[in-house]
């Protein structure tokens, strides 16, 4: 009964989504309450993480035979989970209803998706991580795809799948590869296995790491593992590219920092070059190709491509004997997600609300809209400097903390090229900011009025992106506590 | 010659290559998963070899084969559910025609 307790979280989704999936096919009524069901589920669970958070003793041990343990880590991606549901769960409320007859399955998958996020940054073994990671695949190619009769919807689905497909598979060869060195496939026994002999198992634990890299790359939207999220992005529905471009990347953060913080802490020098490669990589590419899009949506896939290569710069600069400190890397990262997760959340929100109002998602279609929708304009205007990391929003505090880290561990290579590629972003986000305040525009074009749903989304993400730029403390307490599990290694 | 853990590692890794290099050399979305099938099917071999010379009083890697090949079965169904999809609306499975998304 106790280990049920802490499975709450996810159980309560579960539970929504089979009711979801559940109560649409019996009779044959439209039900129009069924996303309303599944935002209570994705409340109630962010009510009984918060429980687990406030009362219940955390089990101090992996439970359910080693493969789950709910610590504080856990949790913290618990209610990351239930916040991106339920911001996307009400962000789509009219996006999906105008596109397709089928609301119950899309909630149900949606609600699925969120689980799995809380499984894979629960997973402490191998097998486990691998299940929760395509959980989140399955289900995130089905969202891509899901309008059907839609040829850009579809393409977008094929394409993601074939390049996570490979990707899941060559990850997979690299935990049969670290399975078989070290005879277990629980992390802190593959730990305990590796300890003291790595010199002798070089030649085989390195190509694993660079094996996981390639899969936990992918969900992250690492370059070179890149090119399936511009198209994915731009052909799935609005609100599900507002899902992937949060939800899976957490997801991928999560198990990447486990994996290698638990399993392979003795091979840090050699992940730590591999991840400042890929760092750099990833921010120079994602920053660059960005300034040439005309699609708002592919510009935010490039810019969510170079946001990754900023966190990844706060793992590569991990440093056990710092862990706790402001400036380890990893509470940077974490600090980096959250941030990362309202900025994004509510830039989506305000390309939905413009995408239902005038049907396109072209940059130069967003002149003068601080004409034409002074709320839409003005959140956005925020999420756009948060992004770029402007001080007074929370992305200057992620940024500060993630560059301080990389300055500590002496990594100036990796912090010139973030801050070059920093200012070069601020090219291309304020160049939206441009059109949205000093373009003219055409007198025959409406004014928007977003939906209610809609302007609470944005509100609310503009509100948290200011209190997490002007008032960090208590954010700051709450990821120094989700790292306890490190104190341990 | 007795047959060795070795040998079972070179067969599984000569058929993640040749998975690998079907996956980037052909053009038809079926065949690129026919490629990730292989992929799928060198981690199976690696992981009872491993089992069967390394640990096999413990049960790990016979699980971990038969959930590898349970969730690439739900993968493919998945994955072949969304070719018929692109088919319907564009006509082929070739992924060099299917490029309607592009900057």
């Amino acid at each position: 009964m106790q280990t049920l307790l802490f499975l709450l979280p996810q159980l309560i989704l579960f539970l929504a989504a089979v009711l979801v999936f559940g109560i649409d096919l019996v009779g044959s009524n439209k039900k129009k309450w069924l996303p309303y069901l599944a935002l209570g589920g994705a409340l109630a669970s962010l009510a009984a993480a918060l429980y687990l958070a406030m009362g219940a003793a955390l089990p101090t041990e992996p439970f359910l035979g080693g493969m789950l343990a709910i610590d504080s880590f856990a949790l913290f991606f618990q209610f990351f989970a239930a916040l991106v549901a339920g911001v996307v769960i009400i962000s789509s409320l009219g996006y999906i209803r105008d596109c397709t007859p089928y609301l119950a399955e899309f909630y149900s998958l949606l609600l699925l998706a969120s689980i799995s996020i809380t499984l894979v940054a629960a997973a402490t073994d191998l097998i486990m991580i691998y299940v929760a990671f395509e959980l989140l695949s399955i289900t995130s190619y089905i969202l891509t795809g899901y309008l059907r009769d839609d040829p850009k919807s579809s393409e977008a689905a094929v394409k993601y799948f074939l390049y996570g497909a490979m990707a899941s598979a060559a990850m997979l060869y690299g935990m049969s590869l670290l399975y078989g060195t070290t005879g277990s496939t629980n992390l802190s026994s593959v730990a305990g296995a590796l300890a003291g002999a790595e010199a002798s198992l070089q030649w085989v634990i390195f190509p694993a790491i660079v094996l996981l890299l390639v899969g936990f790359g992918f969900k992250i939207a690492a370059v070179p593992f890149h090119q399936w999220s511009p198209d994915a992005y731009e052909g799935a529905p609005t609100p599900v590219t507002a899902f992937l471009s949060v939800g899976p990347k957490a997801a991928g953060f999560a198990v990447l920092m486990r994996v290698l913080l638990v399993a392979l802490p003795g091979f840090h020098t050699d992940w730590m070059a591999l991840l400042s490669a890929l760092s750099m990589m990833t921010m120079t590419l994602g920053n660059l190709v960005a300034i040439s899009q005309k699609n708002i949506k592919r510009m935010l896939a490039y810019s969510s491509i170079a946001q990754a290569g900023y966190m990844l710069i706060g793992v590569a600069s991990w440093d056990l004997w710092q862990s706790g400190s402001v400036f380890d890397g990893i509470s940077g990262v974490m600090f980096y997600l959250l941030v990362y997760l309202f900025a994004n959340l509510g830039a989506f929100s305000a390309v939905i609300a413009f995408e239902r109002a005038t049907g396109s998602n072209k940059i130069e279609d967003y002149a003068g809209l601080m004409q034409r929708s002074p709320v839409l304009a003005s959140t956005m205007i925020v999420f756009l400097f948060s992004l770029v990391g402007i001080p007074g929003t929370g992305g200057f505090i992620g940024k500060f903390f993630i560059f301080g880290a990389a300055i500590r561990a002496e990594f100036y290579a990796l912090v010139i090229v973030a801050i070059v590629t920093t200012v070069i972003s601020a090219f291309y986000y304020l160049n939206v900011a441009r059109y949205m305040f000093f373009e003219s525009y055409s007198n025959e074009e409406t004014h928007i009025k977003p939906s209610l749903a809609l302007k609470i989304a944005l509100v609310v993400n503009c509100v948290l992106v200011l209190v997490l730029g002007l008032y960090a403390q208590p954010f700051f307490q709450l990821v120094e506590k989700s790292l306890e599990f490190l104190h341990t290694l | 010659m007795a047959v060795t853990l070795y040998w079972y590692l070179i067969v599984a890794a000569a058929l993640f290559c040749i998975g690998l290099y079907g996956v980037l050399s052909r053009r038809n979305a079926i065949g690129i998963l026919m490629g990730v099938e292989l992929m799928l099917n060198a981690v199976n071999i690696n992981l009872l070899a491993f089992w069967r010379y390394q640990t096999p009083s413990v049960m790990t890697g016979q699980i971990f084969a038969i959930f590898a090949f349970t969730v690439a079965a739900a993968e493919a169904a998945v994955g072949l559910a969304l070719v018929i999809a692109i088919y319907r609306n564009r006509d082929t499975v070739i992924i060099e025609d299917i490029n309607q998304l592009k900057e």
